[in-house]
């Protein structure tokens, strides 16, 4: 049987697309087209025009968010995963998902410090206390400081997933790839989650008891302060599962997301949201 | 100006623009964008010292998550601008530059919803192969983007800055705080089709785990990441290594626990 694999050529096109990947960042599904855009090389060679190529272009269109730079070594394993997969189409497509999913949250976890919180800002302010005195190295030594450790992480970190999945996929066999799947959507839900805790934004901000307490001075309790106490993120994790609901419904994400923004603007109006 | 000063203005707005929702190469931190700009209108000095200004005050301005940071690029290219074309000080640059960071904001929000479009386009050129058709989509995006910068910075360079301040004082706070509030809330869509993407009943309960974690505790996200880890490996062995065994084999033979080992680094491998 003829197999497909990926040529070095392919890599280095994996490579530079993966510096767009944010451009289509979108509050619906945020980097998936992004994801997508850089899998085409892969996908074009892997898969013949028909439907597992059109399975695999859906694939990769579903939701995903993770930093930017990080989303190389989840590139470089999705790419071996596919290529095992396009052999025999033993591999279902779902765990190729899992995976992503599953690496998604972790990678995040470890990118935004290092770089977001770490990195950037030491270098821009090295840089920004050069420039305060009118020099121009200092943009330049942030501008190329940042971009080389940039670049050299993309490019390690794409051909070291790619390497490190086709090791994965040699170990499979029997259970394994449902115990990777199951494994992978065990992380995945746990992060999910927390995310829904951690990452969402609302708060109300009506006041709901005004006590004065004994040394005179007025304490006041918003609605939200009251909910969490009884448990911090409550409002997102049911929100989360009203939506969830409606999409298995089929009601139009696109809906959910304008009417959502109305509130918000209805909310800043009215004060009950802020 | 010169023509061709706002048409080389008009390609740095662009790139700013992308780079801002990229946040790769950087081309729209304040110290790059303020500088770039100064050597287009002749006044490098100017434009790297308010860049090294803005730049300290945007430090921590970061896009974590879906979270989104106020926006260095219109706020870098256009008051550069105003600062060295009008003649203003370094405070009237910080001054003009935090408003138009804001407004930024709520174009980039803009662009955000409006990408959405281009996403349910991509998903009907997915279902019949047409990958030329989702990168055309993906460059589109990008493209917006690149004109969220580029519109403003072409009208400013040709109306005056005072219209400009009058204009950006006349944004109703309810509707840039309403799209800001309204972004806050919008995550949850895509975690309902993440999880709806991924719906194995007797796996939701590691779901709300997560959520019940995440709420009294303050682990960040390599934590969870960990933890969620660990979960599925003991998850894991619990299902499939815990078969039901003939009662003499005792579970503390050495073979046994060896085996247990091998397992779970093929697991942490995965």
């Amino acid at each position: 049987m003829e197999q497909k694999k990926l040529t070095k050529k392919d890599i280095n096109s994996m490579f530079l697309r993966s510096n767009l990947l944010l451009g289509s960042f979108n509050f619906e599904r945020v980097q998936n087209m992004g994801f997508c855009f850089v899998m085409i090389p892969a996908i074009k060679r892997l898969y013949a025009p028909g439907p597992e190529r059109n399975e695999a272009l859906q694939r990769h269109l579903e939701w995903f968010n993770t930093h930017p730079w990080l989303t190389a070594p989840i590139f470089g394993v999705s790419a071996a995963l596919e290529e095992e997969k396009s052999k025999d189409n033993v591999l279902p497509g779902s765990s190729i998902a899992a995976m992503k999913i599953g690496l998604m949250g972790p990678l995040a976890g470890v990118g935004d410090p290092i770089f977001w919180g770490t990195a950037r800002p030491v270098l821009a302010a090295l840089g920004a206390s050069l420039a305060l005195a009118g020099s121009i190295s200092g943009p330049l030594l942030f501008f190329i400081a940042i971009n080389v450790i940039r670049l050299s992480i993309k490019y390690i970190g794409l051909k070291y997933g790619y390497e490190k999945g086709n090791e994965i996929i040699k170990d499979m066999a029997g259970d394994r790839i449902k115990k990777l799947t199951e494994g992978a959507s065990v992380v995945g839900l746990f992060v999910m989650g927390a995310l829904v805790s951690k990452w969402t934004t609302i708060n109300i901000p009506i006041v709901a008891t005004r006590i004065k307490d004994s040394s005179g001075k007025v304490q006041t309790q918003t609605v939200q302060n009251i909910l969490d106490s009884i448990m911090p993120g409550m409002l997102a994790l049911l929100l989360t599962l009203f939506v969830s609901w409606l999409l298995k419904k089929n009601v139009s994400p696109l809906l959910i997301i304008v009417i959502i923004f109305v509130i918000g603007i209805l909310g800043k109006a009215f004060g009950f949201l802020g | 100006m010169s023509v061709v000063q706002i048409i080389l203005l008009l390609i740095v707005a662009g790139i700013t623009g992308m780079g801002s929702v990229l946040d790769e190469a950087q081309t729209h931190r304040p110290l790059v964008a303020c500088t770039l700009v100064g050597l287009i209108l002749g006044d490098v000095t100017t434009g790297v010292i308010l860049g090294g200004t803005l730049e300290m005050m945007a430090l921590g301005w970061m896009n974590v998550g879906l979270a989104m940071a106020p926006d260095t690029a219109i706020a870098s290219v256009i008051s550069t601008i105003l600062v060295i074309t009008a003649h203003q000080g370094i405070g009237e640059g910080i001054a003009i530059a935090v408003p138009l960071a804001a407004a930024g904001q709520a174009l980039t929000i803009l662009v955000r919803t409006i990408t959405v479009f281009f996403v349910h386009k991509a998903d009907s050129y997915a279902a019949e192969g047409n990958y030329k058709g989702i990168e055309r989509m993906h460059l589109l995006g990008l493209s917006m983007q690149a004109l969220r910068v580029m519109v403003p910075t072409l009208i400013i360079t040709l109306i005056s800055a005072d219209a400009v301040s009058n204009f950006l004082n006349h944004i109703p706070k309810v509707i840039t705080g309403g799209l800001q509030i309204g972004g806050g809330i919008i995550v949850v869509v895509g975690y309902a089709m993440v999880i709806n993407m991924m719906d194995v009943p007797y796996l939701k309960p590691f779901f709300y785990m997560g959520f019940l974690f995440a709420a009294f505790t303050n682990f960040n996200l390599v934590g969870f990441g960990g933890l969620g880890l660990c979960l599925a490996i003991l998850y894991i062995q619990l299902k499939y290594n815990n078969k039901p065994q003939a009662p003499t084999a005792t579970t503390t033979s050495n073979g046994t626990v060896a085996m247990y080992d091998d397992d779970l680094d093929d697991d942490l491998d995965a």
